[in-house]
C-alpha cells in the first residue's frame, strides 16, 4: 500500500506529504491595525487624488462664501459703470465686466455665499425631514409606514423644482434665503426618505437587531443604538449628493427668476442676465457657469467617492 | 397581474388627489389674498381678476374650493391664463410641440445610454469606460440651463450648425438642438444606471450557467444580460420624467420653443402666478400618469409580477 | 511534489484510458496587490462511467477546480500552468469557440443554487430550448420543442408540456434543480460536473434528486464529477473521493478506503468531525449522560415546558384576500434542566417560529410556554424584561448576528448594558471572562466583526448570549452555516459550556445527523406539527413514523460506518 501512496493518479490510495505544522482549525488572524468601517474608508479615500482635488475645490468655494474679501477687493454691486458694459479683462478686473458694468469675478466670488447658504439650508431641511420620515416608516412599519410612504409618494410626484417654483411664486413678496431653502428642502426630502427607509428596512431584518430585542431592549432604543449608526454611512452619501442638487436647484430657480430677489447675487441670476449679451460677450456667462459646474461636480464626486469607500461589500472578509 | 394593476391604480388615486391638493393648498390656504399675491407686483385688469376670483370660488371654504377645482379638472376645464385665454386652448397648441421634443429627447437619451452603458460595462475599467464615465459625470454636474446656453453659444452662434432659437414655426427638424441638449442632459444619469445594472447582472449566477450550457457570448449578452439590465433603467425612467419636465421648461424657454414648457417659463418670468399654478398642475398630472404607465410596463417585463405563484 | 516521477498506473487500469486527465493544474487570480495562486498542482483522472467526488471545506479549491475544467473561472481567474486532457485533447489551449463547443455537448454543468442559476425573466422552456439548440441536438422549432419536453420529462418533471411555459419562480426548489440537471444532461455529455447540486435543498428532496441523477448517469454511462462539502454524501455517491484543502489535494482514493482508513491528518479530522448516524453524542467530560429513555428524565422538573403551542398567520394573497396560515400546530415538549432538545424539521416546518415564541419575540395564538413552571404569557412588562436574562438566542447567520458598527467588546457587553449590570470596570472584566470561555483571544475586544471568520463570529455570539448567565440558550441553526471542522469545534465548545454552566439548550436544526452528536432529546416537526419525539437513541434506532424514517434515510452516507474513531476523540 505505501508504495502507491505517492501516485496521485492511480486508483490506489494517494496521500499528500504532510507539513510539520499542526492543523489548527479556524485560527484567529487579525490585522496589525484594527479596522472598522470608518478607518477603512478613510484609508481608502486618502490615497485617491480625486478625493483631495474635490475637497480642495469645496474648501475654496467655502472660503469664498465665508470670506469673499480674501478673493477680491472689488465691490460686486457698487461702482458698476455702464461705461464698462461688456468690457474685456483689464487691470484689477481679470474676467471683465457684465452687461451692467459690474466686475464678473467679484460677482462670482460674492455669489458663492448665496449658493452655498441656500444649498446647505435646503439640504439640512430636506435631510432632517427625510431622515425622520424614512426612519419611522422603515422601523415601525405597519400603518405608520403606509401613511408616511403615501405622504412621501405625494410629495415625490411633484418634481421639487416645479414645486419650489409654485411656492416662490406665491411668496413673491417674501423671497428670503429661508423661504427658498424651505421651498427646495420641503419637497426634496421625499427621495431621501425613500433611501433611508430602504436602508432601515435592510438593517431591521439583521439578526443583531433581533438579538437586541431578545434582550428586552425597547424598539426605540434599538433604533437609536443599532439601526441609526448603520444608516449613517448611506446618509452621509445622500447628504453630499443632495447638497450638489440643492445648489443646482437654487441656481436654476434664480435663473428662472423665482429665486432670491434681483438685488441678491446669485450665479444663476448672473448667468441668466448674461444671456442677452451672449453673442457679444459670452465670457460673462461662461465664467460663472464654469464655477457653478465645477462646484457641483466637486460635491458629486465627493459623495460618490465616499459611497465607494463605505461600501460594505468591499470590506467583508470571509 | 390583474391584482398588481388594480393595486397600482388604487395607489395612484390618493397620490393624484394629494398632489393636486398640495399645490392648491400652497397657493390658496395661506394667509393673504392669494390672487393678488400671485400677481406679485403687477396689476391685472379688473375683468381678469373677477374671472379668476369666480373661477376659484374664493368666497367658499377651502375644501369646497378644492372640490370645484378638481371637478373642473375632470370636466376638462383647467381655467384661464393671465391673458384670459383658456388653458385648454393653450394646451392644444403647445402640447404636441412639447410631445415631439420629449420623444426626440428620450430617443436620444435611451439610445445613447443603452449602447454606451452596455459597452462601458463590458469594458469596465478600460479607457473607453473611464472616458465615458468622466463625460457622463460632467453632464450630470452641468445644470440644464448652463448646458443650453453653452450649446446655444457654441453649436448655434459660433459654429452655426443649428439655429439658436426655434421660434413659432417648427416641425421635427427644428427641434434638434433643444432635443439634443435635453437628451444629453438626461443621458448621463441613465447611462450610469445602465452601466451599473449591466455590471451587476454580469455577476449573476445565471449568466455563468448560460455559458456552461455552451452558449456563445453573442447570445448570452443580449438574452441573459441586457434583458435583465434594462428593467431598473426603465423603472427609473419614471422618476427621470420629472427631470425631463423641468428640463423641457428650461430648454423651451431658452430656445424659444412654443411648447407647454415655454408657456410655463414665460409665466414664471412674467410673474403670472395663476398661470404658473395651472401649468405646474398639468405637468404633475402628466407625471403621475407617466409613472402609472411605466409601472404597468414593469409589470409586463418582470414575470414575477405577471404571474404570482 | 512536482519533481517526483509519476508512477505508472497499476496494471488493471492500463486497459482503460481516462476520460478526463488533469496534470499539474495551477490557477491564479489577479488583484491590485498582485497575482495569487489558489490551486497548486492538482492532478487526478476521471474514467468513463465512473463517479468521483471532490470533498473540501470552503476555500479548499474544489469549486475552482470544477470551474477551471470548463474555463468558467469567475473574475480574473485563469489557468497559469498544467493540462486538462479531455479524451486526449488539452482544453487549456482551446479557443473560445472550441470551448463553447465542449461546454454542454461534452461536459455538462449543474450549479448549486437553483434559484439564482435560472434567469427569472425567461420561461423554463426557453432556457431548456436554448441548451438544446446550442448543442446541436435538434433544430427547427418543432424538433427543439419536442426535445426540450423530453429533457424535462427525463429529469423527472411530470406534465412537462405545461411546465415549459412557466417561470422559475413558479417552480419549487427541487423542480428547479431537476430542470438544471436536465439541461446539464440534455446533450448526453461524456462528463457531468455537479457543483454542490443539492446543498440548497431540503434533506428529503436531496436524496430523491441525487438518486434520479445517479440513475440517469448510470443509464447513459456519463462520468460524474461531484463537488461537495459532505463526506457522507461523497462516500455514498462516488466510487472515488478526492480530499482538497487550501488548493491542494491532500488525499485521494476509493471511497470506502478513505472513510475507513484515512491517512492524512486533515482527512482524519474531517472523518472524525463528520456527523453521521454512527457517531456518538459529543461528551465534554467522559461521563455517562444517562439519558437512555424518556423515563430517565421524567422526575427532573422541566426548565422549559411548551404545551399545545399554536401560531396562525394571515397571508395576503395577490387579490386582496388574506388566508390564515397555521405555522405551528399544537406543539408540546419538555426540556429538563441541563439537557439539549433538538427541534428538527425541513424548511416550512415551523421550528423557527417556535423559537421566536419561546423567546417572546412573537405571541402565540394559543398554548402555553412555561419557564420553571411560570407561564411567560402572564408576566408583566418588568417581569418579562427580567425573564429575558434567563433565555438568550444564538442565530444562524454569522454575518448578520454582529453589529458591524460595534467592536467585539461592546457587542458582548450589550446585554450587561441593557440590563444595567455592574459598572464599566466590572463589565470589561466580564467581557474578558467570556472571551476566555469561548476560547477567543482577549485582544479581540477592541476589534470589529469584519476581521473574524464565520466560526469566530458565532463564538462571539455565544459569548454575548452567555453574558447574563442565562439558564436557557436557544440555538437557532447556530452551526448550520459553518464548515464541518469549524462546526465540530463549536459543538464541542457548546457541550463544554453546557457541562460547566448547567445550561439547557433548545437546538433547532434541519440536519438530523448533527442532532446525533449534539442532542439528548429530539422533536421532529413537519408542517407545523410534531411528528415524533423521544430520546436520540430511541428515534435513531427505532423511528415509528414514516416522515422520521424518511428523514433518517435521507441523511447522506447513513449506512456507511466511519472509521478513525468518530467523535470520541482521536
Amino acid at each position: 500500500m505505501s508504495s502507491d501512496l505517492n501516485d496521485p493518479t492511480g486508483v490506489d490510495h494517494y496521500v499528500a506529504p504532510t507539513s510539520t505544522t499542526t492543523l489548527v482549525v479556524d485560527a484567529v488572524r487579525v490585522d496589525e491595525k484594527p479596522s472598522n468601517l470608518w478607518s477603512d474608508a478613510w484609508r481608502d479615500l486618502r490615497r485617491r487624488p480625486t478625493f483631495w482635488i474635490s475637497l480642495l475645490v469645496v474648501a475654496i468655494v467655502l472660503l469664498m462664501a465665508i470670506w469673499p474679501t480674501l478673493f477680491t477687493q472689488v465691490s460686486p454691486t457698487d461702482n458698476c459703470q455702464l461705461a464698462d458694459s461688456n468690457g474685456g479683462p483689464t487691470d484689477g478686473h481679470p474676467l471683465g465686466f457684465t452687461f451692467l458694468g459690474c466686475d464678473v469675478w467679484a460677482r462670482m466670488v460674492w455669489g458663492a455665499r448665496t449658493s452655498l447658504t441656500v444649498g446647505l439650508l435646503a439640504t439640512i431641511i430636506g435631510t432632517v425631514i427625510g431622515l425622520i420620515m424614512g426612519a419611522f416608516a422603515g422601523f415601525y412599519g405597519g400603518w405608520l409606514d403606509s401613511l408616511l410612504s403615501r405622504v412621501g409618494d405625494i410629495f415625490f410626484s411633484i418634481p421639487y423644482i416645479l414645486a419650489a417654483v409654485v411656492v416662490m411664486s406665491v411668496f413673491s413678496t417674501n423671497r428670503t434665503m429661508f423661504t427658498l431653502a424651505f421651498a427646495i428642502g420641503g419637497f426634496a426630502w421625499a427621495s431621501t426618505a425613500r433611501v433611508v427607509r430602504a436602508e432601515i428596512l435592510r438593517v431591521r431584518q439583521a439578526d443583531f437587531v433581533t438579538a437586541s430585542r431578545a434582550l428586552g431592549q425597547s424598539r426605540f432604543m434599538t433604533l437609536v443604538t443599532h439601526v441609526v449608526p448603520n444608516a449613517i454611512a448611506p446618509l452621509l452619501v445622500i447628504t453630499t449628493i443632495s447638497l450638489a442638487a440643492a445648489i443646482v436647484a437654487e441656481a436654476t430657480l434664480s435663473f428662472l427668476g423665482v429665486g432670491l430677489g434681483s438685488n441678491v447675487m446669485s450665479w444663476g441670476l448672473d448667468i441668466s442676465a448674461a444671456q442677452q449679451s451672449l453673442r457679444v460677450a459670452p465670457m460673462a456667462l461662461i465664467y460663472p457657469s464654469i464655477l457653478l459646474t465645477v462646484t457641483v461636480l466637486a460635491f458629486i464626486l465627493l459623495g460618490e467617492l465616499i459611497r465607494d469607500a463605505l461600501d460594505p461589500r468591499a470590506r467583508a472578509r470571509r | 397581474m390583474l391584482g398588481y394593476i388594480l393595486r397600482r391604480l388604487l395607489q395612484v388615486i390618493p397620490v393624484f388627489f394629494g398632489a393636486t391638493l398640495l399645490i392648491y393648498f400652497m397657493v390658496f390656504a395661506l394667509p393673504g389674498d392669494p390672487i393678488l399675491a400671485l400677481f406679485g407686483d403687477k396689476t391685472p385688469n379688473d375683468a381678469v381678476l373677477e374671472a379668476l376670483r369666480a373661477q376659484y370660488h374664493l368666497d367658499q371654504p377651502f375644501l369646497v374650493q378644492y372640490f370645484y377645482y378638481i371637478t373642473g379638472i375632470f370636466q376638462g376645464n383647467l381655467g384661464v391664463t393671465f391673458s384670459g385665454q383658456s388653458v385648454n386652448d393653450v394646451l392644444g397648441r403647445t402640447l404636441p410641440v412639447t410631445g415631439r421634443l420629449a420623444i426626440m429627447a428620450i430617443a436620444i437619451e435611451f439610445t445613447l445610454a443603452i449602447i454606451i452603458g452596455t459597452v462601458s460595462a463590458l469594458r469596465k475599467g478600460k479607457i473607453f469606460d473611464n472616458t465615458m464615465l468622466v463625460i457622463a459625470l460632467i453632464f450630470v454636474a452641468l445644470p440644464i440651463f448652463v448646458l443650453s446656453f453653452l450649446a446655444q453659444y457654441f453649436l448655434a452662434i459660433q459654429w452655426g450648425w443649428f439655429k439658436p432659437t426655434v421660434g413659432a414655426q417648427n416641425d421635427w427638424g427644428d427641434l434638434w438642438l433643444p432635443a439634443i441638449v435635453l437628451g444629453f442632459s438626461l443621458y448621463a444619469t441613465s447611462m450610469r444606471l445602465m452601466r451599473g445594472s449591466v455590471i451587476d447582472t454580469l455577476n449573476q449566477d445565471w449568466v455563468r450557467t448560460a455559458y456552461s450550457k455552451g452558449l456563445s457570448r453573442s447570445r448570452v449578452i443580449p438574452t441573459h444580460v441586457l434583458r435583465n439590465s434594462l428593467i431598473p433603467v426603465i423603472t427609473n425612467s419614471a422618476t427621470n420624467f420629472g427631470v425631463l419636465l423641468v428640463g423641457a421648461t428650461v430648454t423651451e424657454g431658452i430656445f424659444n420653443v412654443p411648447g407647454v414648457g415655454n408657456t410655463l417659463f414665460q409665466a414664471i418670468q412674467k410673474h403670472e402666478g395663476p398661470t404658473v399654478v395651472s401649468f405646474v398642475t398639468v405637468f404633475v398630472i402628466i407625471y403621475v400618469l407617466v409613472n402609472l404607465l411605466v409601472d404597468m410596463l414593469y409589470g409586463l417585463l418582470d414575470p414575477r409580477i405577471r404571474y404570482v405563484k | 511534489m512536482s519533481d517526483m516521477a509519476f508512477r505508472t498506473t497499476s496494471s488493471r487500469e492500463s486497459a482503460r484510458e481516462p476520460l478526463l486527465s488533469i496534470r499539474g493544474l495551477r490557477v491564479a487570480f489577479d488583484s491590485q496587490s498582485g497575482t495569487r495562486e489558489v490551486l497548486h498542482d492538482v492532478n487526478f483522472d476521471i474514467f468513463p462511467g465512473e463517479t468521483i467526488a471532490i470533498v473540501g471545506e470552503s476555500g479548499s479549491g474544489k469549486s475552482t477546480t470544477a470551474s477551471a475544467i470548463v474555463n468558467l473561472l469567475p473574475g480574473t481567474g485563469h489557468v497559469t500552468s498544467g493540462t486538462i486532457l479531455l479524451d486526449g485533447e488539452d482544453l487549456t489551449v482551446y479557443s473560445k469557440a472550441q470551448m463553447e463547443d465542449v461546454r454542454g455537448r461534452e461536459i455538462g454543468y449543474v450549479p448549486q443554487d437553483p434559484m439564482s442559476n435560472l434567469n427569472p425573466v425567461w420561461s423554463i422552456g426557453f432556457q431548456v430550448k436554448e441548451a438544446v439548440r446550442a448543442n446541436g441536438i435538434a433544430s427547427g422549432k418543432k424538433d427543439v420543442e419536442a426535445r426540450a419536453i423530453e429533457v424535462l420529462k427525463q429529469a423527472g418533471l411530470a406534465d412537462a408540456e405545461k411546465r415549459m411555459h412557466q417561470y422559475p419562480h413558479q417552480f419549487s426548489g427541487g423542480m428547479r434543480q431537476r430542470a438544471l440537471i436536465g439541461i446539464g444532461l440534455a446533450a448526453d455529455p461524456k462528463l457531468l460536473i455537479a457543483d454542490e447540486p443539492t446543498s440548497a435543498l431540503d434533506v428529503t428532496v436531496q436524496r430523491v434528486i441525487l438518486d434520479h441523477m445517479a440513475s440517469l448517469t448510470r443509464e447513459k454511462g456519463t462520468s460524474v464529477l461531484l463537488i461537495t462539502h459532505d463526506l457522507g454524501l461523497a462516500a455514498e455517491r462516488a466510487e472515488r473521493i478526492i480530499v482538497m484543502k487550501d488548493g491542494e489535494i491532500v488525499e485521494s482514493g476509493p471511497s470506502r478506503l478513505i472513510l475507513e482508513n484515512p491517512q492524512h491528518p486533515y482527512t482524519q479530522r474531517l472523518v472524525a468531525a463528520a456527523p453521521s448516524l454512527a457517531s456518538q453524542r459529543i461528551q465534554a467530560v467522559v461521563e455517562d449522560r444517562g439519558v437512555q429513555s424518556l423515563a430517565d428524565v421524567a422526575d427532573a422538573a422541566p426548565t422549559l415546558r411548551v404545551r399545545d403551542l399554536t401560531k396562525d398567520y394571515k397571508i395576503r394573497q395577490g387579490n386582496f384576500r388574506s388566508e390564515p396560515f397555521r405555522a405551528v400546530d399544537a406543539v408540546s415538549f419538555d426540556i429538563p434542566r441541563g439537557k439539549t432538545l433538538a427541534l428538527v424539521g425541513e424548511s416550512g416546518s415551523g421550528k423557527s417560529t417556535v423559537a421566536k415564541m419561546v423567546l417572546k419575540l412573537e405571541d402565540p395564538t394559543s398554548g402555553s410556554i412555561e419557564v420553571d413552571g411560570i407561564d411567560i404569557a402572564a408576566l408583566s412588562k418588568k417581569e418579562t424584561f427580567n425573564l429575558r436574562r434567563r433565555m438568550q438566542p444564538v442565530f444562524q447567520d454569522p454575518y448578520g448576528s454582529l453589529d458591524p458598527m460595534r467592536n467585539i467588546g461592546n457587542t458582548i457587553a450589550e446585554p450587561l448594558e441593557i440590563h444595567r449590570v455592574g459598572d464599566a470596570k466590572s463589565r470589561r472584566e466580564r467581557v474578558r471572562e467570556l472571551l476566555d470561555q469561548v476560547s477567543l483571544p482577549q485582544s479581540l475586544a477592541s476589534r470589529y466583526a469584519n476581521e473574524l471568520s464565520g466560526g469566530q463570529r458565532q463564538r462571539v455570539a455565544i459569548a454575548r448570549a452567555l453574558a447574563l448567565k442565562p439558564d436557557i440558550v436557544i440555538l437557532d441553526e447556530a452551526v448550520s452555516a459553518l464548515d464541518v471542522l469549524v462546526q465540530d469545534q463549536v459543538l464541542q465548545l457548546l457541550s463544554e459550556l453546557q457541562s460547566e454552566l448547567n445550561l439547557t439548550y433548545l437546538f433547532i436544526t434541519h440536519d438530523l445527523a448533527v442532532v446525533r452528536v449534539a442532542a439528548d432529546l429530539v422533536c421532529v416537526m413537519e408542517r407545523g406539527r410534531v411528528v415524533e419525539q423521544g430520546t436520540v437513541d430511541e428515534i435513531f434506532a427505532s423511528p415509528t413514523q414514516e416522515y422520521t424514517r424518511r428523514l433518517l434515510d435521507a441523511i447522506p452516507g447513513a449506512s456507511i460506518p466511519l472509521g478513525g474513531g468518530a467523535a470520541s476523540g482521536l
